[in-house]
């Protein structure tokens, strides 16, 4: 079984919350769920909706063909009708003016009036959307209390029953429901609680869309975990002052979207010349400026790739799904701090404010990393020229008799502000082969999804991961040979998988949400390699596997 | 006693009055009783912000402007650490003006250190927020037309809880305000006047002397519009010395968590399991 359903209406008309309360509903029913949020840059008015997909079977993806439109104005069902699957029905509070016979019309407001509260006509259309599933609602009290208290609670449970008998079942969900699995999270959020797995203890930034939820998150749990988490002026500020609390030896990450990153760029290299660990999520969303503030995009790769005058090792590593965003944040830490390098972690609104039924964060495996130094030693030079390239690292303060210099100027071994060429090659070199090590030792190679010998293959990056693989299946399962390649790590870049993929077939097709292919440019800069054809998308909507598959179809 | 001053040679133009700044400063930090391993110089871009490099303690030196945000970092991240910045005028209150003020507003305990020479030395001459109006520079020829900016002003109606002014000619006056300045909880500037020999010809170590006066035990630093008053007047002699002081909460008394530091010696995955399983749980 598998089901969606759209909540949609003007910011401030209770939609968010509205969506929250069904889709923990849902969860309490035990079934897998996978909820995208659109909206728009504004407080009040406009039109915002949510989408909740759910399934007895693990999904990964939005989709936006829906079984229930639950329309709380005119304008959500006059738009997205049209995805209305066969035999799907539209809730509606109020007589709609297109009057089609899949229309339900809920009489909430009778009933919120006779209940003596019309602020919980919403809470009556959950009830009804709930009966129309057949999902039990028997969890119900529990999950109000957590968004109401007193009166305006048992008003609103009232409102559930009432709304719940107010209209005929359509589905029987109940027979299939079971336990609850795994934990509601958005990818934010998974991302932040590996970091913190990872250990991190400071995070500094300006509050950005839709980057600001990892900023939450770690405020939400900062005082419990001995996290300072502080709102900077802006981000160059941010992204300062968390080089000086790893210098200092802190766990320390910063994150904005590309706006603010644009402002941090000067510094990315700063980390990456005093070799200072840190690091960054960048969560995208179209530019350029300002852009759509709200929507998604793949559009940062190139940017942060390249971003920040000169040259110095750095890893980019992009979030694939919720399940990769926990390892990630753990990764992401260790890493900086074995090879005392910026990290930047892209990710992009569609996955940063989905919220999926994820597996439970494994804590019991972390290993922690790092290249600090931690006993007395004669003649300590802070950027030794070792054979990795990593020098060990002191922590001002930690050993007794012992101090460190760090330096943005090109310097010596001892951080001694220097000009001759000799030392230049020497340091460069130095600095640069930690890229050599990462690849050899901690980048991931692609995962592959499809049939064993295919004839056409996707490649993708980042948050495409759900969509492409669900499309992928609906092509396998028609009998068509095709298989998928997704990058999570990006840089430095892993090729061999892709290479030997290339043996097989070069029938690549790249799949990205931007409009210049910047994953086939990284590819083809890395390997000669050239994507035959592309699939892009840069309307600051997510990718629907359905898209895919009838673009796809046509490609190979 | 430590020895806190590094027999390096240094980028300075002999006459420069970093040199005065640097022994009183290294000798403030060796009479305060500190070890070298405990204190940090944070700096920016500038012949001033070379200062870390002469200094026998650990340092940063980083991005021009940037100095502040990279000392609130260090602090917050090691408390147990004595942590001070090393600015020139253009690197404190040009590029980094905004830090500035909210480095005043976050109050964490750190001491500022503006070399304001009222010029920009490494980029050769160029006018600086606190050149003079009307003074003619290697850039601006005809003079300045820009007012000059007034940092004890801004420190002040920002809310800084230590605003001193000194001059490197007076080098005991200039280490007994250091010291008060690091012994100050909090953050604290002491905007420190020295002659540009080589790119600033109006003020001069001449200048400075016939147009400074020192402040002397009648005054009463601990009010605050009085203060005000003092350093708003730019049309008579300046004063040197402490102009305001006050006892306040700082950063870490209003962040009692994170007051053991941030390192990981503190890391307990257990503690971090349970707490992120039960704010995700519903």
């Amino acid at each position: 079984m598998e089901y969606n359903i759209l909540i949609g209406g003007k910011a401030g008309q209770g939609v968010e919350t509205g969506a929250q309360i069904i889709t923990e509903i849902i969860h309490s029913n035990g079934f897998y769920i996978f909820s995208s949020k659109d909206y728009m840059s504004m407080v009040r008015g406009g039109h915002n909706f949510v989408t909740i997909r759910f399934s007895d079977k693990p999904i990964n993806a939005a989709s936006f063909k829906y079984n229930v439109i639950m329309s709380l104005d005119e304008n959500t069902s006059d738009l997205h009708h049209k995805n209305l699957l066969d035999g799907g029905a539209v809730l509606s509070a109020m007589e709609l003016e297109h009057k089609t016979d899949d229309v339900i019309k809920v009489d909430a407001a009778k009933i919120a009036k006779h209940i003596g509260n019309t602020k919980v006509l919403n809470t009556v259309l959950i009830g009804a959307l709930c009966k129309y599933f057949g999902l039990d609602i028997s969890n119900a009290k529990h999950i109000l209390s957590a968004h109401f208290i007193g009166d305006v609670l048992e008003k609103n449970i009232e409102a559930l029953k009432q709304g719940f008998d107010s209209i005929e079942g359509n589905f029987h969900c109940s027979e299939v429901a079971s336990d609850p699995k795994g934990i509601l999270v958005n990818s934010n959020e998974a991302f932040a609680s590996g970091c913190a797995a990872g250990g991190v203890s400071f995070y500094s930034a300006y509050p950005m869309t839709p980057a600001t939820s990892i900023m939450k998150f770690l405020s939400s749990v900062s005082e419990d975990l001995n996290i300072l988490v502080e709102q900077a002026e802006d981000e160059i500020s941010a992204i300062n002052m968390a080089i000086g609390a790893s210098y200092a030896g802190a766990r320390a990450m910063t994150g904005s979207s590309g706006g603010g990153f644009a402002l941090m760029t000067e510094a990315v290299g700063l980390s990456g010349v005093t070799e200072t660990p840190l690091v960054i999520a960048e969560v995208q969303r179209p530019g350029p400026a300002t852009g759509l503030s709200t929507r998604t995009e793949q559009g940062d790769l190139l940017f942060t790739l390249f971003c920040s005058q000169g040259e110095f090792p750095r890893m980019i590593t992009s979030v694939t799904s919720h399940e990769n965003a926990f390892e990630t944040g753990v990764r992401a830490q260790n890493i900086a701090q074995k090879y005392q390098i910026p990290v930047i972690v892209l990710s992009d609104q569609y996955l940063a404010d989905a919220i999926k039924t994820t597996e439970e964060f494994d804590f019991d495996s972390i290993e922690i990393k790092d290249s600090i130094l931690r006993e007395y030693k004669k003649d300590y030079k802070r950027y030794e020229y070792t054979k990795s390239g990593v020098s060990p690292r002191l922590l001002p303060g930690s050993i007794k008799g012992m101090t460190v210099m760090y330096d943005s100027h090109e310097h010596n071994d001892e951080s001694e502000i220097v000009e001759d060429c000799e030392t230049r090659i020497k340091m460069m070199n130095k600095r640069m082969k930690k890229e050599d090590l990462l690849l050899e030792e901690d980048i991931n190679e692609p995962e592959y999804f499809g049939v064993e010998n295919p004839s056409a293959v996707f490649v993708g990056f980042g948050s495409s991961r759900g969509a492409m693989q669900e499309a992928v299946s609906m092509l396998n399962d028609e009998g068509k040979s095709v298989g998928m390649l997704i990058f999570s790590d990006i840089w430095p870049f892993p090729s061999k998988k892709l290479k030997e993929i290339n043996e097989k077939t070069d029938k690549l097709i790249n799949i990205e949400m931007n409009y210049t292919g910047q994953l086939a440019k990284v590819i083809s800069m890395q390997t000669g390699i050239r994507c035959s054809s592309s699939i892009l998308k840069y309307d600051g909507r997510p990718f629907s596997p359905h898209q895919i598959y009838k673009q796809a179809k046509e490609l190979i | 006693m430590t020895n806190f001053k590094k027999d390096k040679t240094t980028s300075w133009c002999p006459g420069c009055g970093n040199f005065p700044l640097l022994d009183a400063y290294t000798e403030a930090l060796s009479e305060i009783g500190l070890e070298k391993e405990e204190v940090v110089v944070v700096s920016g871009i500038g012949q001033a912000a070379k200062t870390p490099h002469y200094i026998n303690s650990n340092g940063f030196q980083g991005l021009h402007g940037r100095a502040l945000p990279v000392a609130f970092g260090v602090k917050a991240a090691n408390p147990t650490l004595t942590v001070l910045v090393n600015t020139g005028d253009g690197d404190g209150y040009g590029e980094g003006g905004n830090h500035f003020i909210h480095a005043i507003r976050r109050n964490i305990d750190i001491t500022h250190l503006v070399h304001d020479n009222q010029i920009y030395g490494l980029t050769k001459g160029q006018g600086s927020p606190t050149t003079s109006l009307g003074q003619a520079t290697s850039m601006q020829m005809n003079g300045v037309t820009s007012k000059p900016f007034n940092p004890m002003l801004t420190a002040l109606s920002a809310g800084c809880s230590f605003v001193a002014r000194a001059y490197v000619g007076d080098k005991e006056k200039l280490k007994e305000i250091i010291k008060a300045a690091i012994n100050h909880k909090g953050y604290s500037i002491i905007d420190i006047f020295q002659p540009c020999v080589t790119f600033n010809k109006v003020n001069t170590y001449e200048y400075y002397k016939n147009n400074t006066y020192n402040l002397d035990e009648t005054y009463d630093n601990s009010d605050f519009e009085k203060a005000l008053l003092l350093v708003a007047k730019d049309d008579e002699k300046i004063p040197l010395g402490i102009i305001y002081q006050k006892k306040t909460d700082d950063y870490l008394a209003l962040n009692p968590h994170i007051q053991k530091g941030l390192l990981m010696d503190n890391y307990d995955i257990n503690k971090i399991k349970n707490v992120i399983s039960k704010k995700l749980s519903y």
